[in-house]
Order: structure tokens, then sequence, then C-alpha cells
């Protein structure tokens, strides 16, 4: 045992496992965060994996993470620096596109082009969507209420919970349901004519998921967009100078200026529990280190079934977290590129290489995509979203040099013949050569290339089944239901045992909320 | 790809006369606010000689059909089965509730054709309408060109470019005619409150027609005039603007931010026997119950006015160019409504601004009281609610 005492333990430093120990330093409590890799942030890291080369390895832009979690531990500070990421382009295969711009004058006209119809019912739906995601979004600042308790606190967040629910008026309600139960394709069939905007619109409802753009229940992730754009005031969506790793590295300094120690390379074993109440946690080094207080932020599955025996748990609650899918459905390839891409359809340098590029020319292209998944094998022609980061900040890539960043969907982590190196480099090629179809020069460009596939997603940062999202963001996994039902308020049946994550309500994203409010929850708890 | 705003047919002529870069947008076009550094001048056209406004930013559709008259009715709150051939109509549209959704003039081409104008884009909500119709919408935005010619000697510039019997014109008529052979369609409309005219010409004939009337024009003093001018014109005639003054229902996003046509003044464009349309069950309980706001005029008084720079050491400050934002109104120190903009009439020497207030204080001389900012502190100045228009020329009918 060492000598320092310390009232709480975090174990794994990825942002939100951060963000609770800055939450608990704050509020006094000797805090310590012990990160099995060398650096902190979980999947929002920065590593020069080729020597002059910076990449967000895996998680790569921002788009959620609370305001108030800036605000109140100051971030900017400590470094918090988010540069604006202004338009997507889907390029298309006739060589013309469809491009989002910054300026709403100018993404109606862009619109216009390929439907007047649709630039019109951009802005109703926009607005209706705002609104819903208006009386959506406290949730994301809210322990879920269980609905199936009848305890006063339940009751109370209920009660609050339904008046946000009324608060939106019948016609928005219906809308909300709507969401909740269809498809993002036959949502947006009722609103849309354009393909390849229902194709990109209709991508960010299955990024993360096992899903197709028409499997029911995909429409409502569509919300979580407009959640992040009611937050523009905030500037909170965009990209992070100097990657995702630099988020990270603003909320452990935060944490450390508030007086929380981090240690890196320092793996848990296992958290100790004697007489169901936690006693500290054992290091991989055969280290033990006390503490009355342990936070788990990895996922569920590692949580329950990993850090504890799961003898230690209901058996009830070990099934649960069993059933809880995974099921990592996305990969990430990371190019150091030589020089620009010369797209087709906007030819030369322009501002559109500082946003996004949507590889979704159609809702069946994307059904197609997902089809090679079904059947056990990666996309031949994937979903990709992809960013030219050095675009938008110079340092990540030597002078004229690039990096490009592209999230590729689907490659199921279960793939059938396993992920040999021979079907990662396979998944590569695809991946660059669907691209190369839009943008020719782009193989010829490439200096460098790291494939992730889930598999190494798991490797590397530890995400069960590779999931970005420690679990699917599916309506049965969220909420009051995430990670399981009756234990979604970070508490576990082991006394001084807690978990936050995205594998906890209100899940995935660079979001910061569920560490908060787990800590909330634990500081107001020991309060009693 | 062009990250640049749309610029009108008539931007070759008007772009070299915008002496300070006084640009501002317009539904996606770029427009002159004013010529001149400051718009007294193009005002002053307006009220005196003939301004000349480019318009075109206006959104245009086409509507054709057998049905075509079945789908307006339907549509708006004017009776467009009593529409003559010739004729124009103002109506605002409304949704389900009966809330104003956008306004705008009906003009009745021939038989089986209008022209809609609006501020908004209209092409879902018009297709949407026309369900089942045998009726085509056409957006004719980007083809035609318009222009307003507004002043006391408008109908004299155009005369003598026109052979059309322009006396023959009355006011919400238009008639189909050449300005030195270019095809136009001259309707005897505007948003000046003033003798005037609009100009509709196909894109491809803008610049001749510009350069028509400004040559025409020069000996009675024709003056190209921008926004500023026209805002101050539409205040003294007590003209509701969209998104200044009120929000199209599309885009409110709470109750408190919808208006029927009877909360807007509007309730004279509101047939009450026409046939079904949509808003009707909503306008008619309305019609019923009484509405629950007015749009009326205020106007300020001006020793409330002085005496509040006085207090400050200041002579009265006074706005350059037409306001738009929100001053509570209040009466007894309680808030009853809301100014939307505000100018200073330079032909009526009086400060305006159009107001909400709720119904029991909408009465002609009802004494309030405007919040505004003296030399940083907010205060409040007398004002009486005044009817609209403050400014009702007889010549605008004339």
């Amino acid at each position: 045992m060492t000598a320092r005492r310390y009232d709480v333990i975090v174990v794994g430093g990825g942002h939100n496992g951060l963000v609770a120990a800055a939450y608990l330093a704050r509020a006094g409590r000797r805090v310590l965060v012990l990160e099995r890799r060398s650096m902190v942030g979980g999947a929002a890291v920065t590593e020069e994996i080729f020597p002059g080369f910076k990449f967000s390895v895996f998680s790569y832009v921002v788009s959620l993470l609370r305001p108030e979690i800036i605000r109140e531990l100051d971030l900017p500070r400590h470094g918090l620096q988010i540069l604006p990421l202004e338009s997507t382009v889907t390029p298309l295969d006739n060589g013309d596109y469809l491009a989002s711009w910054a300026d709403p004058d100018e993404t109606r006209r862009e619109l216009c082009r390929h439907s007047p119809r649709d630039a019109e019912a951009m802005a109703v739906f926009g607005r209706l969507m705002q609104h819903m995601a208006m009386a959506v979004k406290p949730i994301l600042g809210m322990v879920p209420p269980d609905p199936g308790s009848l305890a006063p606190s339940d009751l109370a967040g209920l009660l609050r919970f339904g008046r946000h629910m009324r608060g939106l008026g019948p016609d928005r309600f219906h809308a909300l349901f709507k969401l909740m139960t269809m498809s993002s394709a036959d949502y947006l069939d009722e609103w849309f004519e354009c393909g390849p905007l229902k194709a990109t619109k209709s991508a960010s409802g299955i990024i993360g998921t096992f899903l197709g753009p028409r499997s029911p229940g995909t429409a409502y992730v569509l919300l979580h967009h407009y959640m992040g754009e009611i937050d523009g005031a905030f500037r909170a969506w965009g990209f992070q100078k100097g990657g995702t790793g630099a988020i990270s590295d603003a909320i452990a300094g935060a944490a450390r200026a508030l007086g929380a120690e981090i240690r890196t390379d320092a793996a848990v074993e296992r958290v100790l529990v004697r007489s169901g109440r936690v006693t500290g946690v054992a290091l991989v080094s055969g280290e033990e280190v006390a503490a009355p207080v342990v936070i788990s932020g990895l996922d569920p599955r590692l949580t329950f079934t990993q850090l504890v025996d799961p003898d230690e748990l209901p058996a009830d609650l070990v099934e649960g977290v069993r059933r809880f899918k995974f099921r990592g459905s996305s990969a990430k390839v990371n190019l150091a590129l030589a020089g620009l891409p010369e797209f087709t359809c906007l030819p030369g340098p322009g501002p559109h290489l500082r946003g996004a590029f949507s590889i979704s020319p159609s809702v069946e292209y994307l059904e197609r995509a997902y089809d090679d998944a079904k059947y056990g094998d990666f996309s031949r022609q994937p979903y990709m979203d992809i960013v030219i980061p050095s675009m938008i900040d110079p340092g990540m890539a030597p002078p004229g040099r690039h990096v490009m960043s592209i999230f590729v969907q689907y490659a199921p982590y279960a793939r059938t013949g396993g992920w040999t190196d021979a079907a990662r480099d396979a998944l590569g090629d695809a991946a660059v050569q669907t691209l190369a179809r839009y943008a020719p020069n782009l193989p010829s460009l490439v200096l460098h290339r790291q494939v992730l596939t889930p598999l190494d997603i798991e490797r590397i940062t530890g995400l069960s089944e590779g999931n970005i999202f420690q679990g699917e963001l599916a309506l049965h996994q969220l909420f009051f239901l995430r990670p399981v039902p009756a234990w979604a308020k970070y508490r576990t049946p082991i006394e001084g045992y807690w978990q936050c994550g995205a594998g906890t309500h209100p899940g995935g994203g660079i979001m910061g909320a569920s560490g908060r409010l787990a800590a909330y929850e634990l500081l107001g708890s020991s309060a009693r | 790809m062009t990250l640049v705003l749309k610029t009108t047919p008539f931007h070759p002529r008007t772009a070299p006369l915008v002496r300070a870069q006084t640009w501002r947008r317009w539904a996606g076009y770029q427009v002159a606010s004013a010529y001149d550094p400051h718009p007294d001048r193009e005002y002053a056209a307006i009220r005196n000689a003939a301004a000349l406004l480019d318009v075109s930013p206006l959104r245009k559709y086409r509507i054709a059909g057998p049905d075509a008259v079945r789908l307006l009715d339907r549509l708006v709150t004017r009776d467009v089965t009593r529409c003559a051939v010739g004729q124009v109509l103002y109506t605002p549209w409304c949704d389900a509730r009966g809330k104003v959704l956008d306004d705008g003039t009906l003009s009745r081409l021939d038989e089986r054709t209008f022209r809609l104008t609006s501020a908004e884009p209209n092409l879902r909500w018009l297709t949407m309408s026309a369900a089942g119709m045998d009726v085509t919408i056409e957006d004719v935005s980007e083809h035609t060109a318009a222009l307003a010619l507004q002043g006391p000697l408008a109908r004299a510039i155009l005369a003598t470019v026109s052979p059309a019997d322009l006396g023959a014109l009355r006011y919400f008529r238009l008639l189909h005619s050449t300005v030195r052979g270019i095809p136009v369609t001259i309707s005897r409309t505007g948003y000046t409150g003033d003798l005037g005219y609009e100009l509709w010409v196909d894109a491809d004939g803008a610049l001749p027609l510009w350069d028509a009337l400004v040559e025409a024009g020069a000996p009675y003093g024709i003056t190209p005039a921008g926004i500023w001018a026209l805002d101050l014109a539409r205040i003294e005639a007590g003209l509701v603007m969209i998104d200044v003054d009120y929000f199209s229902a599309h885009h409110a996003l709470i109750p408190d931010q919808l208006s029927s046509p009877f909360e807007l003044g509007l309730g004279w464009t509101v047939s009450p026997d026409k046939g079904p349309f949509t808003g009707r069950r909503a306008l008619r309980d309305e019609r019923a119950r009484g509405r629950m706001w007015a749009f009326v005029g205020l106007g300020i008084d001006w020793d409330s006015l002085e005496r509040l720079y006085r207090q400050r050491g200041l002579p009265p400050q006074l706005p350059p160019i037409a306001w738009r934002g929100s001053a509570p109104v209040l009466v007894n120190g309680r808030q009853v409504g809301y100014a939307t903009s505000g100018c200073w009439s330079p032909l009526l020497k009086r400060y305006l601004a159009l107001a909400h207030v709720t119904a029991a204080h909408a009465e002609r001389g009802t004494g309030v009281e405007l919040e505004l900012t003296v030399e940083h502190r907010r205060q409040r100045a007398d004002a009486v609610v005044t009817p609209l228009p403050f400014l009702d020329l007889e010549r605008k009918r004339a």
C-alpha cells in the first residue's frame, strides 16, 4: 500500500473519468486517476503516428461537450480551443456534389440547386428538430429517473421529465414519437425528396450502431446532431486545436489544477472488494492502492465483469450486462498525405477542404453498405466521414503536408474469418479506393496509412468489441436503460463502486456529461 | 461553388452607385441599404419626386392552370374567386391555426394565371396545398426582375416611356404593356404608401428597363433608393414587415411568436364568407371571440422625449434610420406590449413606432409609455396610440 490516502480512485483516464475526477477534486476530495496507457484520453487522444503527422487517432470531432463543463472547469484556460468545421460536402456519382455551408443563405441556395422544395422544407425541419432537441436536451444534464421506481427522487425526476414533454405541445410531441419509432430513412422521406440529402442526414443516425438507415429507431439519433446545434452559441462543435487529445489534456489540466493526481502507465488489474464494499484497486504491476470509493470509466462489460468478480454482483445484473450490445461497426483510417486531394466535383483549393466530406450518395448506398456487414464482412463501398484536420489546424502536419481522418462504416467486430492483417489491408484499400472515385489523386498522395479495425480499437483503447460509444446508442440502451435497468444512476450493487463513461447515461461523443453527473451523484450520496 | 450573395439583374447598374458600400442581405441577395451614405435624399425622392427601387429579391411564383383559383382561394384569407383579371390583392396566408405564414400580393395575370409574391420561400407550402389539383406552380423569382417606381412623379415619368393608359390604371390593378419596347407588367402597387408602380420584367429586359427609366426620369428627379429609405416610407404607411414586425408561423418556436391576421391589423383581409381555406375555422373562432392583440401605431410625445434628454444635458437624439428591434410598451408601469420598428418621420416630423399591444390598450388615443435608451439609460417616453397608417396620402389611390 502506498503512503498517500485517497478518497476516490478513478479507473481509466478517458475524458469522462477525467471530468469526474475534476469535479470530485473541486469538491475537496483527494482523487487519483489511473490510466493504463502512457497518455490520458481513452478514445480522445492525439498521437504522432508517423513523424511529423499528428492524428486524432479515434474520436476526431467535438460535438456535444457540455457547455456547463467548459464553464465550470474553465477549460479554455487549460487549452480548449475549438475551431470551426463549417461545411459538409457529399460528392455524387454524376460528378456533382451536395454541400451544406456555414451560411444559411448559401446552404439554402445550394440545396435549391437540387430541390427547391427541400430547401424550404429544411428551414421548417430545422426549426422542428431544434425545438425537440431543446425539449430533450435537459435530459443530458439529468440523472435519469427510473419509471419503475416509486422513490421520491425518481418521481420528482419523472415529473420534471413529463413537464419537458408537455412543453413540446401536441404537434412536436407527435413528431418526437415518430422520431423514437421510425427509421431515419423513413422519417426523412416524410420531409425531403433529394436522395443525397436524405442519405447524408440519415448517416448521422447510424454512426456507431450496427443498424442501417432503414432500421427502426435510427431516426432518434438524428436529434443528437441538433442538440449540438442549439449549443452552437457556445461553439462547442468543431475541431479541437491539436486534435481531440488536446481536449483530454485540457480536462486533465483542469483536474490537476483542482488537486487531482493522474498516473499514466498504471493499468488496474481489479477493484478490491471486501464484504460487498470497495477497499481499493490492485494494479497489474502488483501495487495496491486503497480508497473507499472507486469509479470505473470503462465500459459496462469491463466495469461489471472484468474489474470485479461477477460473483459479487446479482446474477440478473451480470446477465443484463452480458446482453448489452456492443457490436462495434466502424473502423478508422488515418492517412498521412503528401498534398491535398483534388475532388472532381470541386476542383482546386477552397473552403470545402476545411470541412467534412460525407460519402453517402444515396440511402440505398448506405443500406447496401450495411448489407455487407449484416452478413459478416466490411462494406466494399462504405459510408465514410472524412476531414482533413491539417486544413483546420496547420500544426497537425508538416507544412504543405496533410493528415486525413476517415471514419469508415461498416466494419463488423465479428467479421467472418476474423480480422487478419490481410483483411485489415483490404479494408484500408476499400476506403481509399472508394474515396478515390471522388478524389482520383488520393492514392498517389498517401505517404503512410493506419487502419484501425474494431478489433484494433478494442486492443488499443480497451473499448469492448471496438464500439466507439461503449455500447450501441440504440433506444433500448439509452436513458434509464443505460447500461442496465435499475443501475442507470452511476451506482453499482457494490458499496463504494461507481460507474461513468459513454456506457452510462447520456451516452457517447465527447460530452463529459456522465462524468459530471456521476461526480454529483457521488457527492450527493456521500454528503448524506 | 460560390460563397457570395446573389446579385439581382440590376446589379451592374446599382453597384457603381453604392457610394459607401452599404449593402445588406435580402432573401439571399445583395441589395443596397442606401446609395448615398445617408438615406435622406432617397427618402425625399419617394415623397417628393420619384424613387427607383430594386425589389427583385421578392419571391415570385407563377401559378397557372384550371385549378389556380381553387388553389389560391384555399391558400389565402382573401376571396380569390372575386379577383378580376388584372386585379391585385394584398393578402396574408395562414396555417391551420389561423396564424400568419407570410404576406404578399396576388396578381391575376389572366383567367388561369396568377403571380404570387412573398418574402419567404413558399414553394413547398404551395405544393402541399395543391395536392390533387390541376395546376402548375413555378418559382420565377430568378427569371423575373422587379422595380418599384414610387413617388408623386412616378406616373409622369412612366408616361414618357410607356404607351400604357396609366390614367385608367387604378390602385391595385395591373396591365401588360411595354417600356421603350420592353415587355413589362405594370401594377399600381408599392410598399411606400405613395403614388407608385411596380414593374415586372424578364431578367434579360432588366438593364434596358432601368436605363430607360433613369434617362426619362432624370428631368423629374428620379433617384435610385435603397432599403433604408423604403423602411422609413413603409413605417409611415403602417405596412408590416415579416421577420421585423411579425414572424412566420413556420418559424415560431413558441406560441407567443405567432400572430393572426387580426393581430396584425389585417382583419380586413380575412373574408368572412368565402369558401374553405387553411385557417378558416380558427379565424372564424377568433373573429367571434375577439383578438388578443392589436397592431397599432405609436406617436412618441416630443416633449417627454425632450425632457428625458434634457435631464442628461443633451438635445433630443433621433435615430438616423428606422430601427428594428423590440422595445417594451407600458401602461402604469406594467408591460402591455412591445414596439417592433420605429423611425423619425421626416415628412410628418414625428417620432413613430409600430407596436403590438393587448387588445384592451389598442383604442386610439390611449396613453402608453415606450421604453428607450437615453444616453445609456433605460427610460420611458410618453406615447399615444395612433391609427395606422400614420400617413394616408390621397395620391396613393389616385
